[in-house]
């Protein structure tokens, strides 16, 4: 998994290029992701990178923006 | 004693504090001499029905070794039906509390707190499914979580990993002051918002709408009136419930959640339920919400994607509406809710292809005002009046 795929991954499901300009924007201050994306979040990056994420530890303090879940994500393979 | 319910509660845990001031602000730990206070305070509470009393050390015991069993099954095995049977032992005393005067029995069951009690303690048997509760779990920290005395009966409901974190750092000195400041700052806002504002709002609108107003307002204008005052009403009386338990938290050193941050200032429903009841609406999030979406994608049984977020949003608020109570007027609020926020959140889809709606000061101030008035609304339904 590198970040272009991760980066990718946020355009897709949030519909919105603004990803690949700015990655600190805050996706829940933005509107571009609220609890329901935040599944398909889940469920995508399950499928994409095999790993699995538990809803109660996606903490939207620490994965506000595309660089903290590329970072996050990087952490847990 | 009601807590936060007189100048005399307010005198007492004053007092009591005293000590874990002193040795907050000399950097030290207040743990063990603020797990002795809980006790006391606890006492006060609840000592006045002997009932009660017994009621809640049952029903702690019940819980504390229902997580601890659990957590020792979960280090061994996963099975998913012993965890349904966890949660559904863990909700069994608050429906049985809820259900039980429905059949005549009123006095047999049922304490200040059960439903926040609860609360806390079905979210530690999910985040320990989920493998995120490992370390062995002290009973007594346990309970002093589920005790926790400044939000004992009504909230904020907190997060055991969070108020773990609290409990085992010790803030230096001066990091103690600034928190201990901020508690007292929230402690004077909860004295203005609910014995002044709320008083007041109470004792010159609320006594006398909807009906009693001697000809001054027509019928139709004293619900209007009603709907209006009862919502500011219902705002600054929680609101300033909510500061008080946040304050005095803080300085016990644990930093509770915030509860309410301007609702009333919410640019649309789903802003709004992340500004009121915060605690709550983030526990209905967390761990209804999201987790029966998560579950129904992965099954796979719905196709539309939209559909299972609609039910998820009409099973949350169904949830939140009968817990409040199994009266009508309850589930319909939350029937209501779920109808907005759904209608919202079509809007939304629909708007960001058609871009009609664009994102600017006035669109804002339009959408403050619809959703003020949705909720007043709401809260109209909530009141009872209505139904």
């Amino acid at each position: 998994m590198d970040k272009q795929q991760v980066l990718e991954m946020l355009v897709e499901l949030c519909e919105d290029d603004i990803i690949l300009e700015n990655q600190d924007i805050d996706l829940f201050e933005e509107g571009l992701l609220d609890s329901f994306g935040t599944i398909n979040l889940l469920v995508e990056i399950e499928s994409r990178f095999n790993i699995s994420v538990p809803i109660t530890d996606f903490n939207r303090e620490e994965w506000n923006t595309p660089n903290r879940i590329a970072a996050e994500l990087a952490e847990r393979q | 004693m009601t807590p936060y319910g007189n100048i005399v509660f307010f005198i007492i845990i004053g007092i009591l504090l005293m000590p874990t001031i002193i040795l907050g602000l000399r950097g030290k730990s207040a743990k063990r001499y603020n797990i002795f206070i809980s006790i006391v305070v606890l006492a006060l509470i609840f000592g006045n029905s002997l009932n009660g009393s017994i009621s809640l050390i049952l029903f702690t015991v019940f819980q504390i070794l229902l997580i601890i069993v659990y957590q020792k099954y979960r280090l061994q095995k996963n099975s998913t039906s012993v965890f349904v049977i966890a949660v559904l032992l863990s909700i069994l005393p608050l429906v049985l509390v809820k259900v039980l005067p429905m059949l005549g029995l009123h006095h047999l069951f049922g304490f200040l707190g059960v439903s926040y009690i609860t609360f806390k303690s079905v979210q530690m048997i999910l985040e320990t499914r989920d493998g995120l509760i490992k370390d062995k779990i002290s009973a007594v920290e346990l309970a002093y979580f589920l005790l926790f005395f400044p939000t004992v009966s009504s909230g904020p409901i907190d997060r055991w990993r969070r108020f773990y974190k609290d409990l085992h750092t010790v803030p230096s000195g001066q990091d103690y002051q600034k928190l201990l400041l901020s508690g007292i700052n929230c402690i004077f806002l909860g004295f203005l918002y609910k014995f002044i504002l709320a008083y007041l709002i109470y004792n010159y609108t609320l006594i006398y709408l909807p009906s009693q107003t001697y000809n001054y307002l027509t019928p139709f204008q004293g619900q209007i009136a009603y709907m209006y005052m009862y919502s500011f009403y219902l705002f600054f009386d929680f609101a300033g419930y909510s500061a008080f338990a946040v304050g005095v938290s803080r300085i016990m050193g644990v930093q509770t959640p915030i509860n309410f941050n301007r609702p009333f200032s919410s640019r649309n429903i789903k802003d709004f339920w992340n500004r009121w009841h915060m605690s709550l609406s983030f526990w209905f999030r967390d761990y209804v919400y999201m987790r029966f979406v998560l579950w129904m994608t992965k099954k796979k049984w719905i196709k539309n994607k939209y559909t299972v977020s609609y039910l998820g949003f009409f099973l949350l608020f169904f949830l939140m509406g009968i817990w409040h109570g199994l009266e009508l007027h309850y589930v319909v609020y939350g029937l209501y809710h779920a109808l907005l926020i759904i209608s919202f959140d079509k809007f939304e889809r629909w708007n960001k292809k058609r871009k009609i709606w664009p994102k600017n000061k006035w669109t804002h101030a339009i959408g403050v005002f619809i959703t003020f008035n949705a909720i007043c609304f709401g809260f109209y339904i909530f009141s009872g009046t209505l139904l």
